[in-house]
């Protein structure tokens, strides 16, 4: 089962044979009868969550199921950016939690994410958002997350393409997260995929999922396009989907699926190493290594799996940013896509047991997904092979009728 | 771009028009009723892939609600109607069981 580790020396011996004997980075075996563990979404939170039940909890006679291909939903439709300066204390401890297994991900994995810790700016632009992050550095620092709040000159001296002066939204301080950064998304996936398959876990594409096999109020299996696989517990982590899933599975979720939109420019010369989000402008910038500026807009108002969303957020989104920074106005934009993102009421995720004996969900990551991604993994491998977790405790699916919501919506404004 | 007719004033209005308000026909609960109840008129939504039933409102022209069924899967619109409906019309609920025969109907 164990896949020939990558290094220098592998590069050196694979040249000998030309780089035509590499085996493939994981396997695609057909479904078994039987799993004690199915995974629904094989993207980066389901590969994670399966990665950490067999490496922290032995647990790997594990299938993560996927209905297209392995990071083709919104792991690979995301800006990438990592960080954790949430203000309430459960989200700064899941994310603070993922960024740190980020740090070392590429060397755990024995696969190259391309973490980049090149420091994260949250632009304070009117008087109430500088208040408000101001007291998110306080909660971080109680927290333990590295934060801080810098002045307009010293944001200009961190991104010299950025206009601090413009009339309408001055840039008045920033929230300045040192760690954060970004990395390769689709190598998070891969890196992951090819871990759990090396553990013997099998990564199952291009098989949907048809319908959910409940007898007495337990799990039994999953019905597949594949055809019936058992198992004793099953994890729902689909995203935009996980209202569909949960409706096969006979209870609904706080979940409202809507679209949001990306979009990247013509490559250009190193000119910004930083990630800048401007969150009263609904608008979020960094450059790709490819030399691209990554940008990221708002949400859809409206219910929506198209991954299609409104050109009018798109022309919002660069409409403002082009204040912020003058210089990328003759920019050409190369491409624009969507994503079908989860969203819940206070804006916070759902790692939680179901009414559903044996049914665990993880969805409602909204539009910030990505930075979680082994953080979540972490937390909902340890919920479903323990029946608890102490960074999902707060995440139930019931908070909402319990009132004890974690209000991010007011924390991260509106990007993430 | 989504184009929806306002059912009040006639006018057939783009999107940056509209305001969108969620799902349509949630059956309120206040005092006295159960707190399982009470959470899925606050919080649980049916959000399918396909026809949905959602409130708009016609923000920037007539400035009133109204509720329209819309396939969420494919962005079709199958019609609009009066924000005073306690559910579909029927002749709204024919169309779209022909042009959706897989459709489970309204409920």
């Amino acid at each position: 089962m164990g896949l020939k580790r990558y290094s220098a020396f592998a590069i050196a011996k694979e040249a000998m044979s030309y780089h035509q004997n590499w085996e493939r980075a994981w396997r695609s075996p057909a479904p078994k009868p039987k799993y004690d563990v199915v995974i629904v979404g094989a993207g980066g939170h389901g590969l994670a969550t399966a990665y950490y039940l067999g490496k922290n909890f032995g647990i790997t006679n594990v299938a993560i199921i996927e209905k297209g291909w392995l990071g083709g939903g919104n792991t690979g439709r995301n800006t990438t950016i990592i960080r954790s300066n949430y203000l309430q204390d459960p989200s700064a401890a899941i994310y603070e939690k993922a960024r740190s297994l980020y740090e070392t991900m590429s060397q755990d994995l024995n696969y190259n994410v391309m973490f980049s810790p090149r420091g994260l700016l949250m632009l304070g632009q009117t008087e109430h958002e500088v208040r408000g992050y101001k007291r998110t550095v306080y909660a971080n620092n109680l927290q333990g997350v590295s934060t801080e709040w810098i002045s307009p000159e010293k944001v200009k001296e961190l991104v010299p393409i950025i206009n601090i002066d413009g009339p309408r939204y001055p840039v008045l301080g920033a929230l300045y997260q040192a760690r954060g950064g970004t990395a390769r998304h689709d190598a998070v996936a891969w890196g992951y995929a090819r871990a759990c398959s090396a553990m013997g876990m099998d990564v199952i594409q291009q098989t949907e999922v048809t319908g959910v096999r409940v007898e007495g109020g337990k799990v039994q299996g999953v019905e597949t396009s594949k055809g019936f696989i058992g198992c004793d517990k099953l994890g729902m982590v689909v995203a935009g989907h996980a209202s569909v899933l949960a409706d096969l599975a006979g209870f609904r979720l706080p979940i409202e699926s809507l679209a949001l939109q990306a979009l990247v420019s013509e490559p250009i010369k190193p000119c910004m190493d930083v990630v800048v989000m401007a969150n009263t402008v609904h608008g979020y910038m960094s450059q790709s290594d490819k030399g691209e500026m990554v940008i990221g807009g708002g949400t859809d108002g409206f219910n929506n799996y198209t991954q299609r969303g409104s050109f009018h957020h798109v022309e919002e989104t660069v409409r403002a940013l082009i204040e912020t920074f003058p210089m990328i106005s003759r920019l050409k934009m190369l491409r624009q896509w969507g994503g079908i993102v989860d969203m819940t009421g206070d804006r916070s995720p759902i790692l939680s047991k179901t009414p559903v004996d044996g049914i665990f969900v993880n969805c409602g990551w909204g539009t910030g997904g990505f930075k979680a991604i082994p953080g979540s993994g972490w937390a909902m491998a340890e919920l479903m092979a323990r029946g608890q977790s102490p960074l999902t405790e707060e995440f139930s699916m019931y908070r909402f009728r319990e009132g004890k919501f974690i209000d991010e919506s007011v924390a991260a404004g509106v990007a993430h | 771009m989504l184009t929806l007719e306002c059912p009040y004033c006639g006018v057939k209005a783009e999107e940056t028009e509209l305001a969108a308000g969620g799902e349509a026909h949630l059956k309120r609960y206040g005092p006295g009723s159960s707190d399982a109840e009470f959470d899925g008129y606050m919080f649980s939504r049916k959000n399918p892939k396909g026809v949905h039933f959602e409130r708009w409102r016609h923000a920037y022209g007539c400035g009133k609600w109204f509720l329209a069924a819309r396939d969420t899967a494919t962005l079709e619109v199958f019609g609009t109607y009066p924000a005073q409906s306690k559910e579909p019309p029927p002749e709204l609920q024919a169309k779209i069981k022909a042009k959706r025969p897989n459709w489970e109907g309204y409920k």
